[in-house]
C-alpha cells in the first residue's frame, strides 16, 4: 500500500551519551541538557559551532522549547526540531535527523532528550498532560499511567493468557541486566518470588511492573559517515525505521500497537529477519508493553508471547538480550530521555561500548519506542534497526 | 426668664442626683422583638433588622456601624394621628409635624394588672375608669394615660403576642372608655405595654379598634410596647417621648423615659 | 438530641475535605451541564451520526460538527483495575478505587468508575453522575435493580439521608412541612425544623414538629441574627440544608407592584439564601457528604407578570445558587436546585391545576439527594418550563409574558 522506503544512504549514527540519572534533582531540564552536551564534547571534541542540526525532546523544559534551548545552549543550527512524543521520541528523532543529514539539510545533528524530576514534578506534569486525560482519565481515581496500563494489562492477560509470572520473567531479566550497569538506579537482584510478592499498585500492576521516575539526559549524533570518520567515532547505519500514531483507533482496548500496521515493510526494507537481531531494546514503561512489542515487531506470533517468554532468556547472555542496560524498569525513567535510552543502549551494544556487560558479538540492534498516553492507550509507536558499520 | 432659668437648673441638678429618677420605659429593639401580626390579607409590619456594615474590619477598620430597617411601628413606638384614617386630616398629624411640646407631658398610671391577669381579654370600660377615679382621684387633663398591665413581663414568650387560632388576646379599652379619656379628660394619648393600643380582639368590637380610631381622630397619640410602668407612681411622672422626625411618618420607634420623684 | 450524634475526638485536627481535580475542557463542561440535568448525552456527528467520547470538537471519522444527543446508557465491561496508589489528595482518601473500561452501547469506549459488583464481560448501566468536584463522571453499575448504596464509591456521588443531620429552613410552609415528614421517613438522624416567627403556642403540639427526631427552632431567613442563632443552636455537625423558604405573592411591576411584598420576596428568596449559605456553608464544608438543596420556582427562569416580584426574587435566587455552587465546589458540597411550578398550597389557592403536591416536592428533594442530581424539575409545569427554556429561552420568555 505505501511506497517503499528509501534506504538511509550516507547516514551514520554515533556517540551515545548518558548523563547519570538521579532519582530527584533540583536542577532544571536545561541543566541536564547542558550536562549531556558537555559529555558529548568530552567524548567527541565537538563544540557549539560544529552542530548544525538540533533535535530536542523534553517534558520539563517549560516554558522553553527547542527554540529556547538553542539560545540557552549557544547553538546556531540550520535545522531544528522539537519532538513531543516521549517514549517514541528517540526513534523519531533518529529518523528525522537521518533524513536531514541524508538530504543535506544538516551535516551533524545532535539528538538530545533531557528531563528533570523535582519532588512532586511527576504529579504536576501529570495534571496538565492531555485534554482527554484531564477530562476522562484522571477523574477516575487519578491513578496516572499505572491505572491506564493496569486496564491494558488486565485485558491483555485475559485475552492472551499471559500470566504475571511471564511479566515477572521479563522484569527479573532486566534487573539482572541492570546489575552490570553502574548507572542503573535499581541494581539489587530481583527474584521472581519478590516480584510476585510485591504490593499491588493498580491491579494487576504491582510495584516491580512500574518504572521509577528520575532525572536524566540521553543524546546521540546523526551525521555523515565521512564526518564521523573525521571525528574518529565508531558508527552504525540505519537499516529501516517505522513510525505510526493513533493506530487501530477502533480497538476497544489496546492489545496491539502501531508497529503491527507497518511491520512487514520494516523487515523487508531491512532485508533481515527477527532471528538476526542481536539485541532488542524496547520501551518498557510496563512489561505488558514489552510483551506487546515482542509480538508486534514480529519476534513471535500475536497471542503467543506467553509461550515465547517461557521458551527464551532475556538476559545479556540469553537468546534475546532485552533492554540490556536494565531498561527503564531498572535503570530509571528520565522522562523523554526514557524514550532515548533504547537508542543509546542499542547503539552502545553494537558499537561495543556498553555501560555494563557486552552482548557477545552484537552487530544488529532492534530499537522500539512507544509514547504518549493521550487517553486510554499509547498513541505513538516507532521502531528502528541499526547495524554497526565496520 | 430668671424663674425659668432657675427651674431648668433645678431640674438638671435634680436629674443629676438630686431627687428626680429617670426610668427607661423602652424595650430593647432587636430582630426578635415581636411585631403586630395582621390577618394575612393585609400588608405586614416588618420587624427590626440589622446588618453590619463594618466592625473594625476590612469594610471599616476603625469603625463599627450597622444598616437597620424596620416598620415605623416596630418595637417601643409612637403612633401619630396620621397613623389612622380618622386622623388623616388632623393638622400636624405626622411625626415630623407633631409639636415638640407634646414630647413632654405628665402621666397617670392606671393599674389593670390584676384584671389582665385574670382575663387576658380584659376590656377597660368607662365604668371601670370611673370606679378607678373614685378610688384614686380624677385623671387630670393633658396627661398621658398609661395602662399598666404587666404585659411587658411576657416579652420573650409566646404569650406576649398571645396569638391563637382566633387571633391575638390582650387587654385594651373599648370605645366609651376612649371617648371618656379623650373628650372628658383631654388626655395627651394612651400608652400601653401591649403591641397595640387596642385590645387583641378589638377588631371584633362593635366599634372596631376604638383606641386607634378615637385617639388619632382627635389628634391624640399612642405609645406601645412600653415597659417599666410598674416603677411609676400613679400620679407625678413626667414622660419624655420623642419620635424620629420622619417626613410624613405615621409613627416611629423611640426611646421613652419617665421622670419620677426619687 | 445530642445523644444520638456522632462522637468525635475533640483534639483531632480538623479533617480537610478534598475534591477531585476540576480542570476540564469546554466540551467536557458541556457534558457536565447535561449530566447535571440527569441526561445521558454524548456528542454525535451531525454528518455521519457517530457518537464520540471523550468530548471533542470535531468528529474523528469525518470531521463533521458534533451535537449533544441523548444516548443509550447500556455498556459491556471490558477490563478493570483497583487503584491502590494515587498522588491525588481526594482519591488518596478513598483508596482503593475501582475503575474500568466499558464499551458503550452508543459506540465509544469510556473509562468509568466501576461498581464493586461489576467485572469484565458483565453488562452494565452507565450513569452520568456529578463528582465531588462538580464535573460529569461516568459510573458503571450493574444492569437491573441493585443496592447501589452498599458501594462506598457510589456514596461519593450521592448524598445519603439516613443517619444525617438536616436543616429545613422553613418548616412552617407546606413544602417545608412535607420535607420534614419525608426526611423523617427516610431515616435522617435529626431534622432541624426552622420556624419563622411569630412563634405559635400550637407549635408545641404540632403533629409534624413533634415527630421523633425532629427539633423545631426559631429561624427567620430574613434576619441574619436569627440565622446565626439557629446555627449556634444546631451546634454540632450539619450535613444537609434544604431551603424551603419562599414568599409567594401576586403583584406586577408597574401595575400593583406591592413594593413591601416584592421587597419581602427578595428578602426571603434571594437575601435569605445568602444568609443561610454564609452561615451554614462552613458547617456543610466540614462534612463528607455535605449538600445545600434549594427549592425554587420555575418562574425563576423567565419571569411571570402576575407574580413579578416573586418571580424576580426567585430568579435572583437561581442566580445566587449558581455562584454558591461555584463557591462550594472546592469543598465538595453539592448544591442542588429543585425547580417546581405552582404548589398545591395556601399560596396558590387562586390557581387551577396542575399544581404540585408538597409531598411530591419533598420526595423529589430526597431523590435528588440520593441520586446526586444537581438539577431536578418537579411536576409538569416546571418540566415544561425547563425544556422550553433549554430549547429557546427568548421564545419562552415571550410566551410566558404575552
Amino acid at each position: 500500500m505505501s511506497r517503499a522506503q528509501a534506504p538511509y544512504t550516507g547516514v551514520a549514527v554515533c556517540a551515545p551519551i548518558t548523563v547519570p540519572y538521579q532519582r530527584f534533582s533540583a536542577e532544571p531540564a536545561h541543566w541536564w541538557a547542558g550536562r549531556a552536551l558537555r559529555l558529548l564534547h568530552e567524548n567527541t571534541g565537538l563544540r557549539p559551532a560544529d552542530i548544525d542540526g538540533f533535535c530536542f525532546s523534553s517534558f520539563s523544559c517549560g516554558p522553553d522549547t527547542a527554540v529556547g534551548m538553542t539560545q540557552h545552549l549557544g547553538l546556531t543550527p540550520r535545522w531544528l526540531d522539537h519532538i513531543p512524543t516521549g517514549g517514541a521520541s528517540g526513534v523519531m528523532a533518529l529518523r528525522r535527523a537521518a533524513r536531514a543529514v541524508q538530504c543535506g539539510d544538516a551535516e551533524l545533528v545532535v539528538c538530545l532528550a533531557a528531563d528533570t524530576n523535582q519532588i512532586d514534578s511527576f504529579r504536576h506534569s501529570l495534571a496538565g498532560f492531555s485534554r482527554f486525560s484531564q477530562d476522562a482519565v484522571y477523574p477516575y481515581g487519578f491513578g496516572g499511567p499505572n491505572a491506564t496500563f493496569a486496564l491494558i494489562t488486565d485485558a491483555y492477560m485475559r485475552e492472551y493468557g499471559v500470566t504475571r509470572e511471564d511479566f515477572g520473567k521479563l522484569c527479573v531479566a532486566q534487573r539482572a541486566n541492570a546489575g552490570s550497569n553502574p548507572l542503573a538506579l535499581q541494581r539489587k537482584p530481583l527474584s521472581l518470588d519478590a516480584y510476585m510478592a510485591a504490593r499491588p499498585i493498580a491491579d494487576p500492576v504491582h510495584l516491580f511492573d512500574c518504572v521509577m521516575p528520575c532525572a536524566g539526559a540521553e543524546a546521540f549524533i546523526v551525521t555523515t559517515p565521512e564526518r564521523a570518520e573525521e571525528l574518529g567515532l565508531k558508527m552504525a547505519q540505519i537499516l529501516a525505521t517505522i513510525e505510526r500514531h493513533n493506530a487501530f483507533p477502533e480497538d476497544p482496548v489496546q492489545l496491539r500497537g502501531g508497529w503491527a500496521m507497518d511491520i512487514e515493510g520494516f523487515w523487508q526494507t531491512a532485508r533481515i529477519t527477527p532471528a538476526e537481531v542481536d539485541t532488542l531494546q524496547v520501551y518498557d514503561d510496563y512489561p505488558v508493553i514489552v510483551a506487546m512489542q515482542i509480538e508486534d515487531l514480529g519476534f513471535c506470533n500475536k497471542g503467543k508471547v506467553g509461550e515465547f517468554i517461557r521458551a527464551n532468556e532475556f538476559t545479556i547472555d540469553g537468546d534475546l538480550p532485552l533492554n540490556t542496560n536494565g531498561g527503564q524498569l531498572s535503570a530509571g525513567q528520565a522522562g523523554a530521555a526514557g524514550g532515548f535510552q533504547n537508542v543509546t543502549e542499542g547503539l552502545r551494544q553494537i558499537l561495543h561500548a556498553p555501560l555494563g556487560d557486552q552482548v557477545p558479538d552484537a552487530s544488529i540492534a532492534a530499537i522500539s519506542g512507544f509514547g504518549l498516553v493521550n487517553y486510554d492507550r499509547g498513541v505513538c509507536t516507532a521502531a528502528a534497526l541499526l547495524e554497526a558499520l565496520p | 426668664m430668671t424663674d425659668a432659668r432657675t427651674l431648668i437648673a433645678d431640674l438638671a441638678s435634680a436629674i443629676a442626683g438630686g431627687g428626680i429618677e429617670i426610668v427607661d420605659l423602652t424595650n430593647v429593639l432587636s430582630p426578635d422583638f415581636p411585631v403586630i401580626v395582621l390577618p394575612s390579607e393585609f400588608g405586614q409590619c416588618e420587624p427590626f433588622r440589622m446588618e453590619t456594615v463594618s466592625r473594625y474590619d476590612g469594610n471599616g477598620p476603625a469603625w463599627y456601624w450597622n444598616n437597620i430597617s424596620m416598620n415605623e411601628h416596630t418595637g417601643t413606638h409612637f403612633d401619630a394621628p396620621a397613623h389612622w384614617i380618622t386622623g388623616k386630616d388632623v393638622p400636624n398629624g405626622t411625626v415630623d409635624a407633631v409639636s415638640p411640646q407634646d414630647f413632654f407631658a405628665p402621666a397617670v398610671v392606671v393599674d389593670i394588672c390584676a384584671e389582665a391577669a385574670a382575663d387576658e381579654d380584659f376590656i377597660v370600660t368607662r365604668p371601670f375608669l370611673e370606679a378607678w377615679e373614685q378610688a384614686n382621684g380624677p385623671i387630670p387633663p393633658r396627661h398621658w394615660v398609661l395602662l399598666r398591665s404587666d404585659w411587658s413581663k411576657r416579652v420573650g414568650t409566646l404569650s406576649y403576642l398571645n396569638l391563637r387560632d382566633d387571633g391575638a388576646h390582650s387587654p385594651g379599652p373599648d370605645a366609651d372608655a376612649m371617648r371618656f379619656l379623650v373628650h372628658e379628660r383631654d388626655c395627651v394619648g394612651l400608652g400601653v405595654e401591649t403591641v397595640g393600643t387596642d385590645a387583641g380582639q378589638a377588631s371584633h368590637f362593635d366599634e372596631p379598634l376604638p383606641a386607634h380610631s378615637i385617639l388619632h381622630g382627635n389628634g391624640r397619640f399612642g405609645l406601645q410596647c412600653l415597659t417599666g410602668l410598674d416603677r411609676l407612681p400613679t400620679f407625678g411622672a413626667m414622660i419624655v417621648a420623642m419620635p424620629l422626625k420622619i417626613k410624613g411618618g405615621s409613627g416611629s420607634p423611640l426611646r421613652v423615659a419617665a421622670m419620677i420623684p426619687a | 438530641m445530642t445523644a444520638a450524634r456522632e462522637r468525635r475526638d475533640p483534639l483531632a485536627r480538623k479533617k480537610l475535605r478534598h475534591v477531585p481535580s476540576g480542570l476540564r475542557s469546554r466540551a467536557m463542561h458541556a457534558l457536565s451541564a447535561r449530566a447535571a440535568q440527569g441526561l445521558f448525552a454524548l456528542q454525535a456527528c451531525t454528518e455521519c451520526g457517530t457518537a464520540t467520547y471523550p468530548p471533542r470538537d470535531a468528529c474523528p471519522l469525518c470531521w463533521g460538527e458534533l451535537a449533544w444527543t441523548e444516548q443509550p446508557s447500556g455498556a459491556k465491561v471490558l477490563c478493570e483495575t483497583t487503584i491502590r496508589v494515587s498522588t491525588d489528595l481526594y482519591f488518596r482518601e478513598h483508596m482503593p478505587w475501582r475503575m474500568g473500561k466499558v464499551l458503550l452501547d452508543a459506540g465509544p469506549v469510556a473509562l468509568v468508575h466501576l461498581h464493586a459488583a461489576l467485572h469484565p464481560d458483565d453488562r452494565a448501566d452507565v450513569r452520568m453522575m456529578i463528582d465531588r468536584g462538580g464535573n460529569a463522571a461516568l459510573f458503571a453499575v450493574p444492569a437491573g435493580d441493585t443496592d447501589l448504596m452498599s458501594d462506598p464509591q457510589w456514596r461519593e456521588f450521592i448524598v445519603p439521608i439516613e443517619g444525617r443531620i438536616v436543616l429545613v429552613s422553613d418548616a412552617r410552609n407546606a413544602i417545608g412541612r412535607a420535607m420534614v415528614k419525608e426526611l423523617q421517613a427516610r431515616g435522617a438522624e435529626l431534622i432541624v425544623a426552622g420556624l419563622p416567627g411569630p412563634a405559635l403556642a400550637s407549635d408545641a403540639t404540632d403533629a409534624v414538629l413533634t415527630l421523633d427526631r425532629v427539633q423545631a427552632i426559631a429561624l427567620d431567613v430574613t434576619d441574619a441574627t436569627s440565622v446565626a442563632e439557629a446555627a449556634s443552636r444546631i451546634g454540632g455537625p450539619l450535613d444537609i440544608v434544604v431551603n424551603t423558604a419562599r414568599h409567594v405573592r401576586a403583584g406586577g411591576v408597574s401595575a400593583n407592584p406591592g413594593f413591601v411584598e416584592q421587597r419581602r420576596a427578595f428578602e426571603v428568596s434571594a437575601m435569605g439564601l445568602s444568609r443561610l449559605a454564609s452561615t451554614f456553608a462552613p458547617m456543610l464544608a466540614g462534612r463528607p457528604n455535605g449538600a445545600f438543596v434549594d427549592v425554587l420556582s420555575s418562574a425563576a427562569l423567565v419571569g411571570d407578570a402576575a407574580q413579578a416580584g416573586f418571580a424576580a426574587a426567585e430568579a435572583a435566587r437561581h442566580s445566587l445558587l449558581q455562584s454558591l455552587r461555584h463557591e462550594m465546589r472546592g469543598a465538595g458540597v453539592r448544591v442542588m436546585s429543585v425547580f417546581t411550578g405552582p404548589v398545591d398550597d395556601a399560596d396558590h389557592q387562586a390557581l387551577p391545576p396542575p399544581k404540585v403536591a408538597p409531598a411530591r416536592i419533598a420526595a423529589s428533594v430526597a431523590e435528588a439527594l440520593l441520586n446526586g442530581r444537581e438539577q431536578t424539575c418537579v411536576g409538569d409545569v416546571a418540566q415544561d418550563a425547563m425544556e422550553r427554556w433549554l430549547a429557546d429561552p427568548a421564545l419562552l420568555a415571550r410566551e410566558k409574558n404575552l
